[in-house]
């Protein structure tokens, strides 16, 4: 993982201007190690290489942003936000005629069928629309079949239940070999879109929005800039949804949102 | 334990089953000024909050906190990684967090802390692995070596779980093989140089 600092800054750069994903604001160590794992299993020795590899093969660039954008996600993750969110943000938005939600960097979606869920049980699924976004298009496609390892369920199902679910998990999803396909009731109102934070706009404007274990992986510029990203596509009295270690401390906006649950990172629009 | 004369700037130290007995064996008696900067891995539940932080806590002078991300590393603590979170070092001595795949089963995981360390501190990073029942560390204390750092392992025979020690060793990049009190006599001496 020896990589010289210039030619690593030179790869992104030129990553940056041939296909137009900016990773130049993300956190190093982070963006290095996977970068690393991504040429030893390819036996690639030098980042030269790589990237003269990569910005001629746009196979391997596919391949490259499948490794780089990170994908690791699971349903009800931290159930106390979901409970949190039922309790405190859904209660809100139910006196809406009309809920938007977006989903930033949903990755293979486990997050987007947890909304859903708490949605459906509080009756607000029919008149909501989730806009769910990634960078990564593979694992968007995999958000978009709901389809996952039927050896995660149990985990899940504990997560849910700790979330306060009010029904039994496996209501939601019929298993099949190894696999279990969520319930098409779920995806009814999801709309599944690429959206690079580092570099997209605003594109419509919500009343919550939910973006949890992405900022970590960017630096102070990029976490500060996709803040404002989400303060202007919030509406007022809007709410977000961070990860559990992520915080507004850094960003210029910080006096603009108010604790909602300090604990599970939960902020609304002032 | 004669003739150490390098200067360290961190202190980078992985365990898992046993650890908590083991960590404040080492530490509870480090003064609350200690100019190195500490930084644990301690394989821990991730429904386990800050238990940890607080037991430990309770038997150290120094302060115990957990890490946040973009916090800059500073002596005078103990920073110990979240549940659930991996914890890096960036050049710029700063900490991020990644909820990347475990490592060797675990999040956090030593080896992720001890290689993005090693790189930023080089040879001025001691690395110092403990009691537990997993092999991680194991690749991370090889880098740490490969950087021109100082590598320890706790002695297995004492170790209430001796193979993550054990596993260390059989890479052959552990320089010293030290028990809890030869271990805490360094942490002493180091922080005079």
């Amino acid at each position: 993982m020896n990589f010289d600092n210039k030619e690593l800054k030179d790869l992104l750069e030129s990553v940056r201007f041939v296909y137009g994903y900016d990773f130049t604001d993300y956190a190093e160590a982070s963006v290095k190690r996977r970068i690393d794992h991504f040429m030893n299993t390819r036996k690639i020795t030098a980042l030269e290489k790589l990237g003269k590899m990569i910005l001629h093969d746009e196979k391997l660039f596919e391949e490259f942003i499948q490794e780089v954008s990170v994908t690791v996600t699971e349903m009800f993750r931290d159930p106390v936000f979901y409970k949190s969110i039922r309790e405190n943000v859904l209660k809100r938005l139910a006196t809406y005629p009309f809920i938007k939600i977006w989903i930033a960097g949903c990755a293979t979606g486990e997050e987007i069928y947890s909304i859903a869920i708490l949605l459906q049980e509080e009756g607000l699924l029919n008149r909501s629309v989730i806009y769910a976004t990634d960078i990564n298009q593979k694992s968007l496609q995999i958000a978009k079949d709901g389809v996952y390892p039927v050896e995660n369920m149990k985990a899940y199902t504990a997560n849910y239940q700790k979330a306060h679910g009010k029904k039994s998990f496996s209501e939601y999803y019929k298993a099949k070999y190894n696999s279990v396909m969520f319930d098409k009731s779920l995806k009814q109102n999801i709309v599944f879109a690429a959206h690079n934070l580092a570099v997209d706009k605003s594109f419509n404007e919500f009343q919550l929005i939910i973006c949890r274990n992405v900022l970590i992986y960017f630096n102070q510029k990029l976490q500060n800039k996709v803040i404002n990203l989400f303060y202007e596509s919030l509406c007022p009295f809007g709410f977000l949804g961070l990860g559990n270690k992520e915080s507004l401390l850094f960003t210029d906006r910080k006096k603009y949102f108010e604790e909602i649950d300090r604990k599970e990172k939960i902020f609304m629009k002032k | 334990m004669q003739g150490i004369t390098q200067k360290y700037n961190a202190i980078a130290i992985g365990t898992s089953a046993g650890g908590l007995f083991a960590l404040s064996g080492i530490l509870d008696e480090l003064p609350a000024g200690y100019p190195i900067p500490i930084m644990v891995v301690q394989h821990r539940s991730k429904d386990q909050k800050d238990l940890l932080e607080e037991v430990l806590q309770n038997k150290c002078k120094i302060r115990i906190k957990q890490a946040d991300e973009k916090e800059t590393i500073k002596g005078g603590f103990v920073y110990v990684a979240p549940p659930d979170y991996h914890l890096l070092v960036e050049a710029d001595k700063t900490f991020s967090l990644s909820s990347d795949e475990a490592v060797r089963f675990s999040r956090p995981s030593i080896d992720v802390l001890f290689e993005t360390a090693a790189i930023v501190y080089k040879d001025t990073l001691a690395g110092i692995i403990l009691t537990g029942a997993s092999s991680d560390g194991a690749a991370g204390i090889t880098v740490i070596k490969e950087y021109g750092g100082l590598t320890i392992a706790q002695d297995p025979a004492e170790a209430q779980f001796p193979f993550m020690p054990e596993s260390s060793i059989q890479t052959k990049a552990v320089q010293h093989i030290w028990t809890l009190s030869e271990i805490k006599k360094f942490l002493s001496e180091i922080s005079n140089i």
